[in-house]
């Protein structure tokens, strides 16, 4: 165990280093902005490592944790530790800052210092979520790491930025607010608490339960998101620049999963059993019918995010079978999804930086410019459809698994979005990178550069090491997941 | 014949006796200064408003005390907000004075004066326990601020703006004597706690009681602008300069909480069934008009103004969760809640219009929210001040608007008004439209106009105070919440 508060550090580092990128000024500065963000986001990163190695495996409850006195008045408290389940979060996330603050190195050319400011406080705030054992230091991190994003959509996005940016602001404020007054109603049934881990043990009847669980519901599956409050997603990641959509896709979304399992399930376990095949239901036409509307998108983006929704339906579908192989599956895939939709976007990224577009109709044998880019490129669609050897699969085949011993048709289901991933994944690769050169856009296309090929090659190796030996991410798991399970299967009603 | 007079003790009146003889001296000072040494008055002013809060610091004893045969109260209820109200005066001027500088009809000496008025009529509201008090603090409050909107005499929108405060303001002040006279007539008392004296001891007429306590709130509720009284909000934020704008919108709010806590709590806390009932009303339906009529605005005050009447709403949630069932155990949670609301909500205001102040220069207000245009380009610094104030008016952490919001909403809940709590959260997601069209304006637009701004460095200073204040506060709110529970504590 560790004496620095470790946990502190991975919040507040990429803050303050924020803070200081922001203090470099206007464009005139914009190196120094762009080495000092990469130098605060390496730090970060490398406060984190120790999370990993330091982490007790045997050990199921929370670990690393800090705890201070924030609001006496409300008995608020800056309660941070991190488990099985959020540790890997927290590595993901410093690690997908460092390459976020690469991707955008060349392209980000105005107002530098804001845009790298921007992914760094967004940073730390998003570890903090994951870190929050308080409700209203989770609400907290939870809501202001909206700003960051906002910003990012409006300031740096494509043409309808603003709808977007504003359609992603008020959607997810929606689903907090009544998340917030849910966390009020629990401080009250606890007689002045808002430990989250003391909300775990409360006893509370199945009325309430099921009125909590559904303010739950919809904070988390508007930010997960789950189908039919999913529409904002596209949009987000349309207009959102590369590095936007990489932070979107491979954290933000699993803030939404994560508060299941550290949310509704512990805490509401009997709401959760009886609404579970509502949400199994959900997950399902989020895994099958927008895998088809992924079919048919004609903008790369598009049908990426749309892809995200479907993985992320898997991610839902995991949790809600209630068995260890289920939710480890879940998890898998959400930290899996984080490499390899970080990975599409910035495959997409390097293609629309060079020909300003993201429709598919306007590429076609970009594989005869960029031989480099399109093997990498091939690794990622493959592993987004859930090949086996890649990360992809190991999740996917592990929820399926879980749900066979749930429901065969659950399972047949959700096996059949493997043949729709491969499906719209390997066609929009075949469009895009195959065939004759298209156009003289493509023929004037440049193969990928040292940086890009060092970010691509380090997101490669993540997808084929998780597919290949999963056991480092699993073996973290087992303990908090198990204890998790064995809490959501005792009755809170008295 | 003067058998019965007795001195009354000054003391607990102290700041106030101070006050009004400083300002007295100041308008005597100011006619031998000549327009171009103005400073001299702006100096004295500011001298004065802190000497009172060395004075309120030096006299407060932390008990209640009475004087003027129980017409004036002093507790910590009133020391706290008049420290917050002098502060805010403070502010106030600073960020007036480049603004009055440059419009020569309103750089008199006058102005100084009139708002050191103004801040006497409200410490008096603050501490008054007789409805006479409460009233000639009111009087003396709105007669200073109907001048001050009209001292831009030249300005037909500014004219119109105090004529019709004037017209509605003297209606209010009507409808407020009307049922202050059913009350008296009612318990035979004008003193605060003599009236709730009489109410505890039974034998008062309820219907007479009721119909003064309809007129009451309908008075009160003129002065805190909430709906349906609120048809003079936004007409005077517009009409009015931005600097008397900036007034109107700050201080006098913490007034009106303390008329408020005096009348409807000090005084008919046995009636609160009734007057919270018809306060819910006001409450929900100033959340619901504010936040919606602020989003088709177009005019940077007025939308301000639609966003006070429903932050006015959002507080006065907190004052009607006090009593729940004739059960008071929450009263002290609830009332310092709404406290608590009203000096974060005084915060965030004076810092909203001190940006326009900023942004304002000789011949041009920056009253539009287009006005905005492309800010982060002009200014990268101040825009993040704006950002900053305008996500914690919206109420996004980590600003102190969200921990307003907090406590308000937390009061609502343990008092079991869930569905309030959940109106209230659904206008508050409206309400961030509109706050996020600010900031869009600022950062997604490109400037239509690169004047740099002519502001002097001590509002440049303030205002970037004040905006951090709004941060540091919302991170560590615990100093001034627990300060508002413990005031309300001793005074209750």
């Amino acid at each position: 165990m560790s004496t620095y508060p470790l946990l502190s550090l991975a919040i507040w580092i990429p803050i303050f280093a924020g803070l200081v990128v922001l203090s470099t000024g206007g464009d005139r500065n914009a190196p120094l902005a762009r080495m000092l963000s990469l130098i605060g986001a390496v730090a970060a990163f490398l406060v984190t490592i120790p999370l990993w190695t330091g982490f007790d495996i045997a050990n199921g409850g929370m670990q690393f944790v800090e705890l201070k006195s924030w609001i006496p008045r409300f008995n608020i408290n800056y309660h941070l530790g991190v488990d099985g389940i959020s540790m890997l979060f927290v590595v993901l996330n410093a690690f997908i800052t460092i390459i976020v603050v690469a991707a955008g190195w060349e392209v980000i050319q105005t107002k530098v210092a804001q845009y790298n400011a921007a992914f760094l406080i967004m940073s730390g705030l998003m570890n903090g979520i994951f870190t929050s054992l308080d409700g209203v230091l989770f609400y907290v991190f939870f809501e202001a790491s909206l700003i960051p994003l906002y910003l990012i959509i409006g300031v740096w996005g494509g043409p309808n930025r603003v709808y977007a940016a504003f359609k992603f602001f008020l959607y997810t404020l929606f689903g907090s607010l009544l998340f917030l007054i849910a966390l009020m109603y629990l401080f009250i049934q606890s007689g002045g608490s808002f430990s989250i881990l003391e909300w775990h043990k409360l006893p509370i009847g199945l009325g309430a339960q099921i009125w909590l669980f559904l303010a739950f519901l919809i904070a988390f599956a508007v930010k997960v998101p789950m189908w039919p409050v999913h529409t904002w997603l596209p949009d987000a990641h349309v207009e959102a620049p590369t590095g936007g959509s990489i932070v979107l896709a491979a954290i933000a979304l699993k803030l939404g999963a994560y508060g299941f399992l550290r949310f509704s399930l512990p805490i509401l376990p009997d709401a959760s059993h009886e609404l579970s095949g509502l949400i199994v239901a959900l997950s399902l036409i989020a895994v099958v019918y927008i895998g088809f509307v992924a079919l048919v998108q004609e903008d790369m983006k598009k049908l990426v995010a749309y892809s995200s929704i479907a993985h992320m339906g898997f991610v839902t579908l995991g949790f809600f079978m209630f068995s260890p192989m289920g939710v480890e599956g879940a998890l898998v895939q959400m930290v899996s999804h984080g490499f390899v939709s970080g990975a599409m976007f910035f495959c997409i990224g390097v293609m629309y930086d060079r020909v300003h577009s993201r429709q598919i109709a306007d590429y076609g044998g970009v594989v005869n410019k960029m031989p480099k880019f399109a093997a990498l490129f091939m690794l990622f669609t493959m592993a987004n459809a859930g090949l086996p050897a890649t990360s992809g699969f190991v999740g996917e085949f592990m929820v399926i698994l879980g749900a066979v011993k749930f429901n065969f048709w659950v399972a047949f289901a959700a096996a059949s979005s493997m043949v729709i991933g491969a499906a719209y994944s390997l066609w929009m690769y075949k469009r895009v990178i195959f065939g004759d050169v298209a156009n003289h856009h493509v023929e004037e296309l440049s193969d990928i550069n040292m940086r890009e090929f060092a970010i691509l090659g380090i997101l490669a190796i993540a997808t084929l090491w998780m597919g290949l030996y999963p056991q480092p991410f699993t073996e973290v798991m087992h303990a908090s997941v198990n204890d998790l399970l064995r809490h959501v299967a005792i009755s809170k009603i008295q | 014949m003067f058998d019965n007079f007795v001195v009354p003790n000054l003391l607990p009146a102290a700041p106030e006796i101070f006050l009004a003889v400083m300002a007295l001296a100041i308008l005597m000072i100011d006619l031998l200064v000549k327009d171009s040494r103005r400073t001299v008055t702006f100096v004295l002013t500011q001298l004065t408003l802190i000497g009172c809060a060395a004075i309120q610091f030096a006299t407060s004893t932390g008990e209640i005390t009475y004087t003027f045969s129980n017409m004036f109260v002093d507790d910590l209820m009133s020391d706290l907000l008049k420290l917050f109200l002098y502060m805010t005066m403070v502010i106030v001027m600073f960020y007036s004075r480049g603004y009055i500088i440059d419009r020569e009809s309103m750089n008199k000496g006058e102005y100084y004066v009139l708002a050191l008025f103004a801040t006497l009529g409200m410490m008096v509201m603050i501490s008054a326990n007789h409805f006479l008090t409460i009233y000639i603090g009111l009087e003396l409050l709105s007669l200073s601020l109907y001048a001050m909107v009209a001292m831009n005499r030249d300005s037909v929108q500014s004219t119109e703006a105090a004529m019709k405060y004037f017209v509605l303001g003297a209606l209010a002040s009507g409808l407020l004597l009307y049922g202050m006279s059913m009350i008296y007539g009612a318990t035979g008392t004008l003193e605060i706690t003599g009236i709730a004296e009489r109410l505890y001891g039974g034998g008062v007429n309820k219907s007479v009681m009721v119909f003064g306590l309809v007129f009451l709130v309908a008075g009160l509720a003129f002065k805190l602008g909430v709906v349906p009284f609120h048809m003079w909000i936004p007409d005077v934020y517009h009409g009015a300069p931005t600097s008397v704008t900036l007034l109107i919108s700050s201080a006098p709010k913490l007034a009106a909480f303390a008329i408020v806590m005096r009348l409807l709590v000090n005084g008919l806390i046995t009636m609160a069934a009734d007057w919270q009932a018809m306060l819910i009303i006001l409450s929900v339906l100033s959340m619901a008009i504010g936040n919606l009529a602020a989003i088709a605005q177009t005019n940077l005050k007025r939308m301000l103004a639609y966003s006070a009447i429903s932050h006015m709403g959002f507080m006065l949630l907190g004052i009607v969760t006090g009593v729940v069932s004739g059960d008071a155990r929450y009263a002290l949670n609830a009332y310092s809640s709404a406290m608590f609301y009203v000096i974060a909500y005084v915060l965030m205001s004076a810092g909203t219009f001190g940006m326009i102040l900023l942004m304002s220069r000789a011949g041009f207000e920056a009253e539009e929210i287009e006005d905005f245009k492309g800010l982060n380009k002009r200014s990268p610094w101040f825009a993040g001040i704006m950002l900053m104030l305008m996500f914690s008016m919206a109420g996004v952490p980590f600003f102190i608007g969200f921990f307003a919001k907090f406590s308000v909403l937390q009061a609502v809940v343990a008092a079991g008004y869930m569905w309030l709590a959940i109106v209230a959260v659904l206008f508050s997601l409206i309400g961030a439209f509109y706050y996020l069209r600010v900031v869009k304006v600022m950062y997604f637009d490109a400037p239509a106009d690169d004047t740099p701004f002519a502001a002097p460095m001590d509002m440049r200073i303030l205002i970037s105070a004040n905006g951090l204040a709004v941060a540091f506060l919302g991170i560590f709110p615990q100093v001034i919440m627990s300060l508002c529970a413990y005031a309300l504590l001793r005074s209750l």
